[in-house]
């Protein structure tokens, strides 16, 4: 490799680690949002992957490749207990039942001090998660989803977004969409959880809180979800630009709010409005 | 003939309201069913009932023999039921094209991995399905604006396409609120040709409809509801002459012109 | 010892009522889940915490003056970003959205200025005399909650009963077009809806700052978790249910951490909202509208 880039990977390691791993979790948003759902336990279940993940490794030295799935199982089983009456519903109570669950998450890690290391979290968890890992795997979920968007299941999804009720009438089983979407958005959220501990040796019960669920949905919003790209890009803008605007400090999360609150105004696509198209 | 759909003691009431009070229909297969009736009667409560988007208070509905009452929307689309909607209800994002080939979703079967892994199978499918979405454009005179996106139609054109994306799923009953509303004369017309061309095609036509020629013109035979009661029904000639059907047509015509002029 | 916990439960529990009820009066009114809400209640801890120290006001001035600037807060807050989303007809989660990155934004920038530590009343702002029944200590706080809470509930209810306001707010509640057919100023009663809401949350904020003598920005985020499952439990939009669950919520909150653990007391809540969606998602009377239109 060439000496610069080296260098380069070697200065901003962290930054280009959590890059990949914010696509990674912008996806799973895309991928309730892209059927017109609202989850808010993304950050939920990306601390449920990490905590897995890291308890495997650490206390029962479970190998890296039989950690992961596991670190997807785990959030999905939960997805499935929380998703499976809300899907019935107004789609008010998903979003409501999952910005619960954050919440009662971080109280249940800062408790279960004998396990979960409470307040101080996990430390000490060893660097298995390779940027190659990192980067392969947003790779292969980027194009797994151009590919299902641009088939039936794809235009599911997008009619379900537009106008659920006709999707239903056009033959969409609407709960079944709904649940396997939100299973798979907790997989990979998940899987986003576990490869985050093992590359910052760090979990700590804050981090999957409030405020990361916010954040999650500020890169879906700023990035749009006409195409899976999107979402990926707005997590790259938003993850790049409070390492370069250091200044900002404490007003971060002001700004990742206001984002929010200026998408949904302003830029309703986002800033890559494009849109897949679903037909050959 | 045979019922292709029987309703039996039907109703649905919203709080207070009887939107449809205990109706008895038998759709023939092969017909050609007309429901009409005064603004309010129910017509479109009835459609939401048969197509699942609403679950009836008491009463069943059975479609082919097998009773359906209780199955979501998707499951009786399955069964071959389609319908459009009074206020059209288009996918607007999508293209004319890819709404068609969203109303084929149950007929496609490529599963989901061939999808992923882009197999051939799935780009068979995916062909002929454009194919025939292209086909059904055609049909309704639509093809040449196959690729613009759908909300950007004019209104004559999305009923249209309404029709060309619930014919995609090759129903055997076709519901259709309202097809004519807001339609100039000469593409009522036009309208009523394709329709009898359906006739033609296997589908079994139940539809609502305010425009008493296109109705008359049309359909085999007629049911009449008024206040959510079914009040008459037989073919068109039948109904031209019953007299509680002109009374409560009249009736509430009459003052339906006075509430307008009053409201001007 | 049981009957302490009880009473212990039913104060918490009047405090969570307060909350919750004008969250799900949002809700049922305007159709919104007003994330905001959670800061209200922290706005109406810091002014009247401000109004104590800084102009030895009582409680009798703080509370109050307390509950009104967080309601004046609510209306310039849903002005602001809920008026262009209701105009366009957006829908429950665009406007959930909005309001989701408005707390966020507001809670950091109050964080900010004002800081994270925990701050309190100045010392004897509401005396520690206490009552005792059959072994049963009530605290001045204690019934200060407990009245104020029995009395803004009963105000409400007789406002929503038998006055003009509470007629247009429950038209609006049952339909907005036909409402602005019946010739309602829909607008104002937005407003005033609001405005009630932020009252309710600012009032509740107050008391339990003081019931806990502890106050800090994110205080109000803490307290949207109870706020979620009171407004699940009894019923979105159901403003009784909100009550009964409210009260719920605290006695069983005080009993958990009286006989199993003061850790598992966080996930009651939690657990019943849960159980709620599963098994009686319409809420406890069964009055909330869940499906989609
Ligand atoms: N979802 C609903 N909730 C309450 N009332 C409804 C609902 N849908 C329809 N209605 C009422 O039912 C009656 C029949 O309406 P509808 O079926 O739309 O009549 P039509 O299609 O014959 O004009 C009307 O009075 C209407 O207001
Ligand atoms: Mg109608």
């Amino acid at each position: 490799m060439a000496e610069w880039l080296d260098d380069f990977l070697f200065t901003y390691e962290n930054l280009i680690h959590a890059l990949g791993i914010h696509g990674l979790l912008a996806l799973s948003m895309y991928c309730v949002m892209a059927l017109g759902q609202l989850s808010l336990g993304q950050a939920a279940f990306m601390g449920l992957g990490a905590y897995t993940g890291a308890l495997l490794t650490l206390k029962l030295g479970l190998p890296f490749w039989l950690v992961l799935p596991i670190s997807a199982l785990v959030p999905a089983l939960v997805a499935l207990v929380i998703g499976g009456p809300t899907l019935r519903l107004n789609g008010v109570y998903l979003a409501i039942s999952t910005i619960a669950l954050g919440e009662v998450l971080r109280v249940l890690y800062i408790n279960a001090e004998s396990l979960t290391g409470g307040a101080l979290g996990l430390s000490g968890i060893p660097q298995k998660a390779s940027l190659w890992l990192v980067y392969g795997l947003l790779a292969v979920c980027i194009a797994g989803f151009w590919a299902i968007g641009r088939s039936r299941i794809g235009r599911a999804m997008e009619a379900m977004r537009e106008d659920e009720m006709a999707a239903g009438v056009m033959g969409v089983n609407l709960p079944l969409y709904k649940l396997g979407a939100l299973i798979a958005s907790a997989m990979l959220a998940g899987l986003a959880g576990s490869l985050a501990a093992h590359s910052n040796s760090f979990i700590g019960p804050n981090e999957y809180g409030f405020e990361a669920a916010v954040t999650i949905l500020s890169f879906a919003l700023l990035g749009g979800i006409g195409t899976p790209i999107a979402p990926v890009i707005g997590a790259f803008v938003l993850t790049a630009l409070p390492e370069l605007l250091r200044p900002l400090a404490d007003f971060r999360l002001v700004f990742n709010g206001l984002i929010i609150v200026l998408a949904v105004l302003f830029l309703p696509r986002g800033i890559v409005p494009f849109r897949l198209r679903r037909a050959p | 003939m045979s019922a292709l759909l029987s309703a039996r003691g039907l109703t649905m009431q919203f709080r207070g309201l009887l939107a449809v009070n205990a109706v008895d229909v038998d759709v023939a297969a092969g017909s050609v069913h007309g429901i009409i009736g005064p603004n309010g009667a129910g017509k479109t409560t009835f459609f939401n009932l048969i197509s699942g988007l609403l679950r009836p208070t008491s009463g069943s509905l059975t479609l082919d023999g097998q009773d359906v009452t209780a199955l979501p929307p998707y499951a009786r689309t399955r069964m071959g039921l389609a319908r459009t909607f009074q206020n059209i209800r288009m996918f607007s994002d999508m293209s004319v094209l890819e709404n068609v080939m969203t109303g084929m979703h149950t007929r496609l079967k490529a599963p989901g991995w061939s999808a992923l892994l882009r197999l051939p199978g799935f780009r068979a499918e995916e062909r002929e399905a454009r194919a025939q979405a292209m086909e059904l454009l055609e049909f309704v005179g639509l093809a040449d604006k196959a690729d613009g996106r759908s909300g950007s139609l004019a209104y004559g054109e999305q009923r249209r396409l309404e029709i060309a994306r619930a014919l995609a799923s090759r129903p055997r009953l076709l519901l259709l609120d309202e097809p004519a509303a807001g339609m100039n004369p000469a593409e009522t017309r036009e309208l009523a040709v394709l329709l009898k061309q359906l006739g033609q095609r296997d589908v079994t036509l139940l539809l609502v409809e305010h425009d008493m020629g296109f109705v008359m013109d049309l359909c085999d035979r007629i049911t009449v509801l008024n206040f959510g009661r079914k009040i008459a029904e037989g073919g068109p000639r039948d109904i031209r002459n019953d007299s509680s059907v002109i009374e409560a047509y009249l009736g509430s015509k009459v003052a339906e012109r006075l509430a307008k002029a009053h409201g001007a | 010892m049981l009957s302490q916990q009880l009473v212990n439960g039913l104060v918490l529990g009047s405090t969570y009522a307060l909350f919750a009820l004008g969250f799900t009066l949002i809700f049922g009114v305007l159709r919104v889940i007003n994330l905001t809400y959670g800061f209200y209640f922290s706005v109406g801890a810091f002014v009247a915490l401000w109004l104590a120290r800084s102009l030895g006001a009582s409680i009798w001035i703080a509370l109050p003056l307390g509950s009104l600037a967080a309601g004046l807060v609510a209306v310039v807050i849903d002005g602001i970003l809920l008026t262009r989303l209701r105009r366009t007809k957006a829908g429950e989660l665009p406007s959930l959205m909005v309001t989701l990155g408005a707390v966020l934004a507001l809670y950091a920038l109050m964080a900010a200025l004002i800081g994270t530590e925990i701050q309190r009343f100045p010392f004897g702002f509401v005396g520690s005399t206490a009552l005792e029944f059959a072994g049963v200590r009530v605290s001045l706080v204690q019934m200060l909650i407990v009245g104020t809470a029995f009395v803004m509930v009963a105000v409400l209810f007789l406002l929503l009963q038998y006055t003009r306001l509470g007629l247009m707010i429950r038209a609006l509640a049952e339909n907005e077009d036909a409402a602005r057919l019946m010739g309602i100023n829909v607008d104002a009663t937005v407003v005033a809806v609001s405005f009630l809401s932020g009252l309710l949350g600012g009032a509740a904020g107050v008391l339990i700052g003081l019931n806990f003598n502890a106050i800090q920005p994110f205080m109000g985020e803490a307290m949207m978790l109870r706020g979620f499952a009171v407004i699940i439990i009894g019923g979105l939009g159901d403003i009784r249910g909100a009550l009964v669950a409210g009260i719920l919520l605290g006695v069983l909150e005080v009993l958990t951490a009286g006989y199993l653990s003061s850790n598992a007391k966080e996930a009651v809540g939690f657990a019943i909202l849960v159980l709620t969606l599963w098994f009686r998602p319409v809420g406890l009377f069964g009055r909330a509208q869940v499906k989609r239109a």
